[in-house]
């Protein structure tokens, strides 16, 4: 368990304008990760409970022990902290070979456990076989493997992990996922990892805390939170809404409905709570929820025209760009059968979106 | 010709024993360098680089006040090792470590700097001790610098003239070191054993050089750790 509440500002300075860290959170055993655009203090928040960064107030509790208390003034050397660290590079030690990398963190255990302990590790994440080799001898996946077992050989209290998988191919990926599923298994501690990438977050992510300038906007489980994005900044980090203008012209809270206007258009939508009429709001509404038709053959219904602007192809669906900025996922075979529509009606659903 | 060989064998002696002490030295000051702030950093960091541009008579002037049968850290030496400081060969390396010790604190910080400090992180992480990373990790990979600057400052050493002349004098036998004898020689109108003893020093200069731009050249940063 690990319990975290901090504050670090970095002042304006020449070409670069003031930022503020203010992020709590508790996590327990399991992988709780840290989403955000570049710049939103992520790092910085792993940095200062790994204690190279010293934040100006707050405090960090690790199990039973204070790894930082501002008002104390308590602030351990990394050395002290028992935090495992996977370094987005790996860092291993490249004038060491796998062996000596992991042996190098053993250094603490007595002599003779030392030696069965670094061979157990190698066992465990397959190295033992390139155990004698430096690591610009051997392939990234397993730099990745000797950088994670290097981390945990230590026993550590809390496993942080700076963008494991950036720059690693598809297959990478996934071993470094299921490695990572292995570890939330077999070590019960937290997990905390830093990362932009929103598949990731599903991929592995018991909990999501979504950063944005230096503060979490919104915590919960991946699945909730892009079902329930709490606002339109929220949304638009998640990079999958489109957000489109509207204007509320009716609310009907016992037939849960509501008309809304978009362009020209007049639409039905679900009940808006906490709206009233003539509310300006953005309509927040995931390409997979719209449906673009041809209209020869469906009748649309709740649907506005407009024109194909791009096709983006995805490995299993298209992606279809529309006029007025609207965003359409639709499986591949159906946009194959469809392809020559001159005309395009997209229907829009009438529950399961929301406004802000 | 009678060559005397006791002068480029004393400043041989005198190059290796200076540039030793000056690479434990500088290795510590560059350090401490290049840690977290701490208060007169700069103007240590000034100290160092100031005798480069001193002239080596005021340097010597300076060492011989210090040092000097009469102050008080030539009383503790002449306590300690029954004799005097100055005037003697072991002078000679004191004034030897004033041209090569601020070239190695110079060199060794670039190198501790130049390296990428996620590796110093991650072996923080995993509860090395400050001692430990910079002999396990720092050290290993910065020594290659390190080692061609250690060139240069025992050819530097080599070639000092006036601090020597300032502090260990010119004492045939004793404290004359070659670059020392050379003046020496053109002086006394021996010009063959001049010449002699600037092609040697010229030879030495040039193969200390030629190895150590050989040596040089840092080890891959965080590169190849990413491969």
């Amino acid at each position: 368990m690990i319990s975290v509440r901090i504050r670090k500002r970095y002042p304006p300075a020449r070409e670069s304008a003031g930022f503020v860290l203010d992020v709590e959170f508790q996590s327990t055993a399991g992988i709780t990760v840290l989403f955000g655009p570049s710049g939103s203090g992520k790092t910085l928040t792993l940095d200062s409970i790994a204690g190279f960064v010293r934040p100006d107030e707050g405090r960090i509790l690790l199990e039973d022990s204070i790894l930082f208390d501002g008002a104390a003034k308590i602030h351990l050397p990394p050395q002290a902290r028992r935090c495992g660290y996977v370094f987005q590079n790996y860092a291993l030690f490249p004038h060491m070979t796998i062996r000596e990398n992991l042996a190098f963190a053993a250094d603490r255990i007595p002599r003779l456990e030392r030696h069965r302990r670094v061979n157990e590790m190698l066992e465990r994440f397959r190295l033992t076989e390139f155990a004698g080799r430096r690591p610009h001898e051997v392939s990234g996946g397993q730099k990745q493997r000797c950088s994670i077992a290097r981390a945990l050989i230590v026993e550590p209290r809390v496993l942080l992990l700076d963008e494991p998988a950036t720059g690693l191919d598809a297959p990478l990926r996934q071993e470094l996922y299921s490695i990572l599923r292995q570890v939330r298994q077999e070590f019960k501690i937290p997990i905390l990892m830093v990362t932009h990438d929103l598949d990731e977050c599903f991929a592995l992510g018991d909990e999501m805390l979504i950063l944005r300038m230096g503060k979490i906007v919104q915590s919960g489980s991946p699945a909730r939170v892009v079902e329930q994005p709490v606002n339109a900044d929220v949304a638009k980090l998640l990079g999958i809404y489109n957000l489109l203008p509207i204007e509320i012209r009716a609310l009907d809270p016992g037939r849960n409905s509501s008309r809304y206007r978009y362009g020209d258009y007049e639409l039905a939508g679900p009940y808006f709570p906490g709206r009233l009429l003539g509310d300006r709001v953005l309509l927040c509404v995931r390409p997979d929820q719209l449906h673009a038709v041809a209209p020869e053959d469906v009748r649309p219904m709740n649907a506005i025209p407009a024109r194909l602007v791009r096709v983006e192809e995805r490995h299993s669906s298209v992606r279809l760009e529309f006029s007025g900025n609207i965003t359409v996922d639709m499986p591949r075979e159906e946009f194959e059968r469809q392809k020559h529509t001159k005309e395009w009606m997209i229907q829009f659903p009438i529950s399961g979106v929301r406004v802000f | 010709m009678q060559i005397d060989w006791f002068p480029l064998r004393l400043s041989l002696r005198v190059a290796a024993i200076s540039t030793l002490i000056s690479l434990v030295f500088g290795l510590w000051l560059a350090w401490l360098l290049t840690q977290r702030d701490f208060r007169g950093r700069n103007v240590l960091d000034a100290g160092v680089t100031l005798p480069f541009v001193l002239p080596p008579t005021v340097l010597g002037y300076y060492l011989l006040v210090l040092l000097g049968r009469n102050s008080p850290l030539g009383q503790m030496y002449e306590w300690l090792f029954g004799q005097p400081l100055v005037f003697t060969w072991q002078a000679a390396v004191v004034a030897a470590i004033v041209h090569s010790a601020p070239l190695l604190v110079l060199s060794a910080r670039a190198a501790f700097e130049s390296i990428d400090h996620t590796y110093e992180r991650a072996a923080r992480t995993l509860g090395a001790s400050e001692w430990r990373v910079f002999r396990s990790v720092t050290l290993p990979l910065a020594w290659r610098p390190i080692l061609a600057a250690t060139a240069v400052a025992f050819a530097r050493s080599l070639g000092d003239f006036g601090v020597t002349i300032m502090i260990a004098g010119n004492i045939p036998g004793r404290t004359q070191t070659v670059a020392v004898a050379i003046y020496d020689a053109v002086e006394a109108g021996n010009g063959a054993l001049a010449r002699t003893l600037v092609v040697i020093v010229s030879a030495v200069a040039l193969l200390i050089l030629s190895l150590a731009n050989r040596t040089a050249g840092v080890y891959p940063k965080s590169r190849q750790a990413a491969g």
